[in-house]
């Protein structure tokens, strides 16, 4: 706290004449309250005038504080604009917060302070209507640039059923075809130059390379990229928006669904916010089974990873290999929770069941069998000659260029820098394990693909551990706000029954207040933001998701190489969809 | 031979052609299964086989489509083009002794000069289409084929320093003793590299890279027409073995069994070859492809030819 203190009083120095109001959050995060007009100064000033800087934008996001009733303590505002700095040196987040006043307010753009401030600024533009002055392409980025209201606004529906039946007429169907034709002149392209026609390539949203729907153009020069540009958006299902809707309980099922591949993980990062806001401790046996769980389903998300990205630079064989590894994965992953992809296993204070009887051999088979695999599937693709052809030196970010665009997980790391939310931050009883954190030098393709291939190494020493030292107890905490109520406490009276009652059919009321979670999920830092106003579904539920800014990135570290080379760099990059759209 | 005899060969060689590249859809699903731990197609038919029906069938019933913006007259002319030019180097290939359809005395040379027209099939299908994709993957063609033509033909022309004749029977005859993969070892090894090129199979198929290009030169092609690519990779597989065996491995030599049933050993065990590889490796990017065999294959088969040269001269002048 220390620390903390410490950049209030640089900032009221520095910031003499503007009032600065800290506000206490649950989490203990500084957050402080900042004047909008100086807000880009400030960023500036904590980014590059202080010793140990807040060198990361982690993430960027609005609240629609119309509908909020317990205010106290926090500047009146109609919308608030929430910057979450991330200090390495420091090791720790910063969180500033700006009040604005009226319909569609706005607010100066900081994407000349932080690169990658500029999609997070889109985002908040297309979801609040909050405009960004100086932005240099202000432009929905997630709905369909004929949207009309800004979904994440307190008036825009939320449910289908509040919009009236969904009819394609002729001219509707035209008009969406139309907004989705590239014109490059809108994003500053010259069609050619003196000596280049250039030609622009549309890749996606259906390409096998592309895994899943995205889009990209490609401005081309021969088989040169010279430059890109990513369309996202056709994966968002609102899960932000679904979180204001749904019981702190219901939108458990919800997360695991935002990256797909993390299972369980996402479970994780959203309960870890919850909480923390219900101020629930976590028993030491639930914490274990998590964690052996989250690494479990690490290791499945990054097999599927490592055969795409194989195949992207044309292996056929490696995918089969490892999709049957997989299997074996959730085989186990059945066995304990019934689920597979989609578990939706973790519950508000610890999991929904005890583990099954004989558990520990499932496990114990596995972790004598994989790491032969993991022997095999290095000798097969890291070792092989064309494909490090493919990947070295290929979509090269050094490491000052990583923490500039938001980049976490496996694709820092492959920077050199040793940096592993698990380890720094320990969370869920990470503490408690003996792993080491992979990293490499280069920051090229087959240096994220190295790192990730030790991580499942690191996973599989993280699963034996909990696996040797299994500790005996409750699977669930004993607080009445976990989830589903705990039945010996009810069926004692009326008043416990009424409770118990509430506590199935609305949910639990989670106490008023601000949280976030910060976990080391299969593709890099997630978040869950979660805003409670003491009521029984969440007020806000902000995302923070690793492949957004991974995505945004793309282009950046794609220019001046291959088509070819694209797709060596999309598959190192190991985004999920559904993780960028949300 | 009789006239007769002549038109029984040449039946008799398309129609077993034309079944070996429809069955090698089967065998190729299968082995890649095999390899891949996968089943593959077995549900029709014993071990699956009436999928090549299936497969054939469905081809035939596809509506005959051609895209509203290619140039329709090329777009229907380049799938013939590729089945046409592989089918014609089998003429040369003799598959047993007295069966071959024409004993060329340039038999070598029709052979490149028919490989070399099979690229025109990718260039001008993926001009005609009008697609950008198809469009990159003709590009792509066009600089594959220029990087391994040159040193396609050189690798045989120690075969031909060695035979002193460029007829595929005298080269065949003159392995009677010691097939030319022992003299020749690294002719061998260029060769099969650049057929591998020629055929467009991975880790050499840069003109579709599928997960780059989505089917590159082909992306725009349905039905039949799409099967005659098909056919046609398949044919080329079929070839390039066939013509390995010739130049390296004896042709139809081999003791005890039937030179026929020797010559068909032989070649499927190549095709295997080319689909282990399809099993195993990753694809290149082009210009790696051009650079290796500019900067790599060529002078090392320039040395090969030396080599061999100088020996030749060295064994004769000894006699």
């Amino acid at each position: 706290m220390h620390d903390a203190d410490n950049i209030l009083q640089h900032l009221q120095q520095r910031f003499a004449a503007d009032p600065i109001t800290e506000q206490q959050t649950v989490d203990e995060i500084l957050t402080l309250w900042v004047p909008g007009e100086r807000i880009v100064p400030m960023l500036q000033y904590l980014k590059s005038s202080i010793s140990q800087p807040y060198a990361m934008l982690y993430d960027l996001c609005g609240v629609d504080e119309r509908n909020r009733t317990k205010k106290s303590g926090i500047p009146a505002a109609d919308f608030t604009v929430v910057y979450t700095l991330y200090s390495f040196a420091r090791n720790s987040f910063l969180r500033l917060k700006v009040a604005l006043k009226g319909e569609f307010p706005n607010i100066n753009s900081s994407h000349q302070v932080y690169a990658n401030a500029n999609w997070y600024e889109r985002e908040v533009y297309d979801m609040f209507g909050i405009v960004f002055n100086g932005h240099p392409h202000l432009q929905r980025i997630l709905m369909p640039l004929t949207w009309s209201g800004h979904p994440l606004r307190k008036e825009h529906p939320a449910r289908a059923t509040e919009m009236g039946p969904f009819k394609l007429w002729e001219e509707k169907e035209v008009r969406e075809q139309d907004a989705l034709e590239f014109k490059p002149e809108e994003w500053g392209m010259r069609r050619q130059t003196d000596d280049a026609d250039f030609m622009f390539l549309n890749i996606g949203p259906q390409h096998p390379g592309t895994h899943g729907v995205l889009r990209i153009i490609l401005q081309l020069d021969g088989e040169d990229i010279v430059d890109a540009v990513p369309e996202i958006g056709f994966h968002h299902r609102g899960a932000e928006k679904m979180g204001e809707r749904q019981s702190w309980h219901t939108y458990i099922p919800y997360t695991d669904r935002v990256d797909y591949l993390g299972g369980v993980m996402n479970n994780l990062a959203y309960l870890l916010s919850v909480e923390e806001l219900a101020g629930i401790k976590i028993t030491e046996r639930a914490k274990v089974i998590r964690v052996m769980l989250c690494e479990f389903f690490r290791i499945s998300s990054h097999l599927v990873w490592f055969g795409t990205f194989a195949q992207d630079v044309g292996q056929l064989s490696p995918v089969f290999y490892m999709f049957t590894d997989r299997e074996k994965i959730f085989d186990i992953i059945e066995a304990v929770c019934g689920g597979r992809m989609h578990p939706n296993w973790f519950r508000i204070g610890g999991v929904a069941q005890d583990l099954p009887k004989g558990w520990d051999k499932l496990v114990r088979e596995f972790v004598d069998y994989f790491p032969g695999k993991l022997k095999e599937y290095h000798n097969m693709v890291i070792r092989n000659s064309l494909f490090k052809a493919r990947t070295k030196g290929i979509g090269i970010y050094s490491l000052d260029e990583a923490i500039e665009w938001g980049i976490t997980g496996a694709g820092l790391r492959a920077c050199g820098l040793e940096w592993d939310f698990r380890k720094k931050r320990p969370y869920s009883g990470y503490e408690m394990f003996d792993f080491d954190i992979p990293t490499a030098q280069n920051g090229d393709c087959f240096d994220r693909a190295v790192v990730r291939v030790e991580e499942m190494r690191q996973s599989l020493r993280i699963i034996e551990q909990c696996l040797k030292n299994m500790p005996s107890g409750e699977y669930k905490s004993d607080h009445p706000l976990t989830t589903p109520p705990i039945k010996k406490h009810t069926m004692q009276d009326i008043e416990t029954l009424i409770t118990h009652f509430l506590n199935v059919s609305w949910g639990p009321v989670i106490p008023a207040g601000e949280a976030m979670s910060c976990i080391e999920a299969t593709k890099g830092a997630n978040s869950y933001y979660m805003i409670s106003d003491g009521n029984t579904s969440p007020y806000r539920a902000r995302i923070r998701t690793p492949s957004f800014p991974h995505m945004q990135m793309v282009p950046f570290i794609s220019k001046g190489y291959t088509v070819a080379d694209l797709l060596s760099i999309l598959g190192s990059v190991d985004y999920v969809l559904a993780d960028i759209d949300r | 031979m009789t006239v007769m005899q002549h038109v029984w060969i040449v039946l008799g060689v398309l129609f077993v052609l034309l079944n070996i590249a429809a069955g090698l859809i089967w065998l190729e699903r299968r082995m890649l299964a095999l390899w891949q731990d996968r089943l593959g197609p077995n549900r029709a038919g014993p071990f699956g086989l009436f999928i090549v029906l299936a497969d054939t069938l469905k081809l035939f019933f596809k509506e005959d489509w051609i895209p509203p913006f290619a140039d329709k007259k090329i777009f229907v002319i380049a799938p013939a083009i590729v089945v046409a030019s592989v089918l014609m180097t089998f003429v040369i290939i003799p598959f047993a002794p007295h069966i071959v359809v024409a004993d060329l005395n340039v038999g070598i040379l029709f052979f490149l000069a028919m490989s070399s027209l099979g690229v025109y099939s990718i260039v001008l299908g993926g001009w005609a289409s009008n697609n950008k994709y198809s469009l990159l993957g003709a590009l792509r063609g066009a600089s594959q084929m220029i990087s391994y033509e040159v040193f396609m033909g050189l690798s045989l022309m120690g075969v031909v320093m060695l035979t002193g004749s460029f007829n595929l029977g005298d080269i065949v005859a003159a392995q009677h003793k010691v097939w030319y993969v022992f003299t020749q070892p690294l002719g061998f090894v260029i060769f099969l590299i650049a057929g591998i090129a020629e055929t467009h199979r991975l880790p050499f198929d840069i003109p579709e890279a599928e997960s780059e290009l989505v089917a590159g030169f082909h992306a725009e092609y349905s039905g039949m027409k799409f099967g005659m690519f098909f056919i046609g990779e398949y044919l080329g597989v079929t070839m390039i073995s066939a013509m390995t065996v010739v130049l390296f491995f004896g042709g139809w030599s081999g003791p005890f069994l039937p030179p026929l049933l020797w010559f068909t050993i032989k070649t499927f065990a190549f095709i295997m070859l080319f689909i282990l590889l399809r099993a195993s490796l990753p694809r290149p990017r082009y210009d790696q492809l051009m650079e290796y065999g500019w900067k790599v294959l060529l002078p090392l088969v320039l040395i090969n030819l030396m080599a061999t040269g100088a020996i030749a001269l060295w064994l004769r002048g000894s006699h």
